[in-house]
């Protein structure tokens, strides 16, 4: 048996790691917004897939990965008006209009991959952008410093994330929203107002999740592309605390799973496939089994909100 | 109208018992929403250069226009009425049960193990005992989620979807290697799947030349057993209770963990019926894409019949007849039968949408009906005073 764990094969699996962990990142950070203001999407999966869908088909007609981007993040906000719109304003329970979204996207998705491009073509995304001096710090300079604009911006994310919730007002009003909409109320918030912003803005990230997806690690679309991915960003919340640092640990920890499933078949050690493809989804569950932070949970999560009734 | 259909609305709200007019509103606008998700599915059809007329006629001809698609669509609402029941159990007591794909395999895997252990036992033995492991195997699948849920409160809908990855994963696994048919590997084909069941295992066929099949039947049975277990036992009153106030049901003495906890594992269970009895009456075997969606659909057929064992009889039909026409219109029109999903989509997003303005007409032709018939009262006693 081969030695795998030289530097070489670290440095890959700590790169695919990287890599892979762009798309939990911008959905998972997006759904902890929604959350936070009390609103569980559960469309994530769907938002990734059709939006996925349609980042490529534009990279695949025009070549232009900022096309793709926009289209993403535009199917991204359509969706989640549709959610708002359905949760928020029409105040369906949270837990199936999110999987009546995420039917809609996956259906959608296939659907139009089917018609307009039909077979499994791969487009060239974004490429690497290697960060002057950084760059070329042997090992970590790799890993880090010589990825692309999407894997920088999600990475960016977090602590802009944590900005916006902790520092500004926007964030205060949407956690206030999240915790005790009656009394946000009362104090002139509007919470459905705040409620569509952190649904829509969680959705257009979802968006740029699934564009990170398809024209940024696989280059290339197929049914189903996000397999389940964007429901392990919504335990990713959970297992985070609703915190967007928090977030990012677990995002590490799936894609360093997810890394470490795939670089043990690319180096051929005799694990059947099927098992090891088991693993995120085994550790999803054992992740939203033990390791949450129940009393950080917004106290309004999945809850409607009757103005004048509470 | 004095058919009572107690029905607790999507919105969470108590429950109401009412006449003709609810009923009408309450089985009306759902179906309402499936026209509306078919109108924009037809806008979306246009936008591919299909005639939506032309698609919809050859999905409605698949579906309803021969003897042949009544049968398939029968055959299809077979596991969507097993799969939808659990869910209207799990619902009942406010637990959503994704995970209907996953059981589903259990269900089928436990199924085609048992019969192909056993294969010399009678028939009358053989039958019941494939369905009794197919069901045992659901509820364990569904039994796992849901003891996560009352104990360490984990959201059991991102719980039992990834039950269902492990299951696919855990069935593709047992499919191409330990389960896979020795024919195949004789033959060199190598196909993932099992090995043919027994013909002693078999569903009698109904109709010659058709796959409708004798689980059609079972189906029915276990719709009414269901009704019986909602609303005529203690455990079903106690799991209704839970959903419909959990706070009150807790201070009157019922365990509202544990009753969610069963409702999930009968859910699972009723969906790894459904399982066995596929590989029984259609596949004979178990295969991969067997599952076909239905955990999925069947949550969509529960919520368009209105979450009650009757309603969910010509809902499932209803929905049986969608799948089998996709397949005919992707013939006719090469739209691909993915479509169905988006349509599905969309009627859950108007079912859901409309529940809880359902719920306020409901209550105000309430009030409405007391402050009409207060005033009249309070006269009549005034005149039989006089």
């Amino acid at each position: 048996m081969m030695n795998i764990f030289t530097w070489d094969v670290l440095s890959g699996v700590l790169r695919t790691m990287i890599a892979l962990s762009t798309p939990f990142l911008f959905a998972a950070l997006g759904e902890t917004f929604s959350q936070l203001s009390g609103v569980v999407n559960l469309g994530v999966d769907g938002i990734m897939l059709l939006a996925g869908f349609f980042a490529f088909y534009a990279v695949f007609l025009t070549g232009n990965v900022w096309l793709g981007l926009l289209l993403a993040m535009l199917v991204g906000l359509v969706m989640g008006l549709m959610m708002s719109f359905v949760s928020v304003t029409l105040k369906a329970q949270q837990g199936i209009s999110g999987i009546g979204l995420q039917m809609f996207g996956l259906g959608m998705s296939s659907l139009l991959f089917k018609v307009l491009v039909g077979t499994v073509t791969s487009v060239t995304g974004f490429r690497p952008v290697k960060i002057p001096l950084l760059g070329d710090i042997p090992f970590i300079g790799s890993i880090l410093f010589n990825n692309n604009v999407l894997v920088y911006s999600a990475f960016l994310l977090v602590p802009l994330s944590w900005w916006v919730l902790e520092k500004t007002t926007l964030g205060l009003k949407i956690k206030a929203v999240g915790q005790n909409p009656a009394a946000a109320d009362s104090v002139g918030i509007n919470v459905n107002r705040i409620r569509y912003f952190s649904v829509c803005l969680g959705a257009v990230l979802a968006g740029v999740a699934g564009a990170s997806l398809s024209i940024s690690i696989a280059n290339l679309f197929q049914d189903n592309l996000t397999s389940g991915q964007g429901f392990i960003a919504v335990a990713l919340v959970y297992f985070g605390g609703w915190s967007p640092v928090g977030v990012l640990g677990g995002a590490l920890l799936f894609s360093l799973a997810n890394s470490a499933q795939l670089w043990l078949q690319v180096l051929g050690i005799n694990v059947p496939a099927s098992l090891a493809v088991m693993l995120p989804y085994v550790l999803t569950i054992v992740v939203l089994t033990v390791a949450v932070n129940r009393g950080k949970q917004p106290a309004a999560l999945n809850k409607q909100f009757f103005r004048g009734e509470n | 109208m004095a058919f009572k259909f107690p029905v607790k609305s999507l919105a969470g709200r108590e429950p109401s018992h009412g006449e003709g007019f609810e009923f009408f509103l309450r089985t009306a606008i759902p179906f309402l929403g499936v026209i509306a998700a078919l109108l924009i599915s037809a806008i979306i059809l246009l936008f591919l250069k299909t005639n939506p007329i032309v698609a919809y006629s050859a999905m409605f001809q698949g579906a309803f226009g021969s003897v042949n698609g009544w049968s398939q669509s029968l055959v299809k609402a077979t596991p969507l009425l097993l799969v939808g029941l659990g869910v209207c159990i799990a619902f009942r007591a406010s637990v959503i049960n994704v995970g209907g794909e996953g059981q589903i395999i259990l269900g089928a895997l436990a199924g085609t193990w048992f019969a192909l252990t056993f294969p010399d036992l009678p028939r009358f033995i053989l039958i019941p005992g494939c369905m009794t492991a197919g069901f045992l195997a659901g509820a364990f699948w569904g039994l796992i989620p849901g003891f996560l849920k009352a104990r360490y409160k984990v959201n059991e809908i991102l719980s039992t979807i990834m039950m269902n990855s492990i299951a696919l994963q855990f069935m593709n696994f047992l499919l191409q290697g330990p389960m896979m048919d020795p024919e195949g590997i004789k033959a060199g084909t190598f196909l993932a799947q099992s090995a043919r069941l027994p013909p002693t295992s078999w569903l009698a066929r109904l109709i010659p030349r058709t796959m409708l099949h004798s689980g059609v039947y079972v189906a029915l049975i276990f719709a009414i057993l269901v009704y019986i277990f909602l609303w005529r036992t203690t455990i079903g009153y106690q799991i209704r209770a839970v959903g419909l106030n959990p706070r009150a049901s807790r201070y009157s003495g019922i365990n509202v963990p544990f009753n969610q906890m069963l409702s999930l594992t009968i859910a699972g269970g009723l969906s790894g019926l459904a399982g066995v009895i596929e590989v029984m009456g259609v596949h004979r075997r178990i295969l991969e894409g067997l599952t076909g969606g239905y955990g999925f659909t069947g949550i969509v057929a529960a919520l368009l019949g209105s979450l009650h064992p009757l309603g969910m009889l010509p809902a499932s039909v209803l929905f049986g007849g969608l799948l089998v026409g996709a397949n005919t219109m992707q013939r006719a029109v090469q739209i691909p039968a993915a479509l169905i999903n988006a349509i599905l989509g969309l009627i859950v997003l108007f079912v859901s949408g409309s529940a809880l303005w359902i719920h306020q007409i409901i209550k105000k032709r309430k009030t409405a009906a007391i402050v009409v018939a207060l005033p009249k009262a309070a006269a009549a006693s005034e005149e039989t005073k006089s």
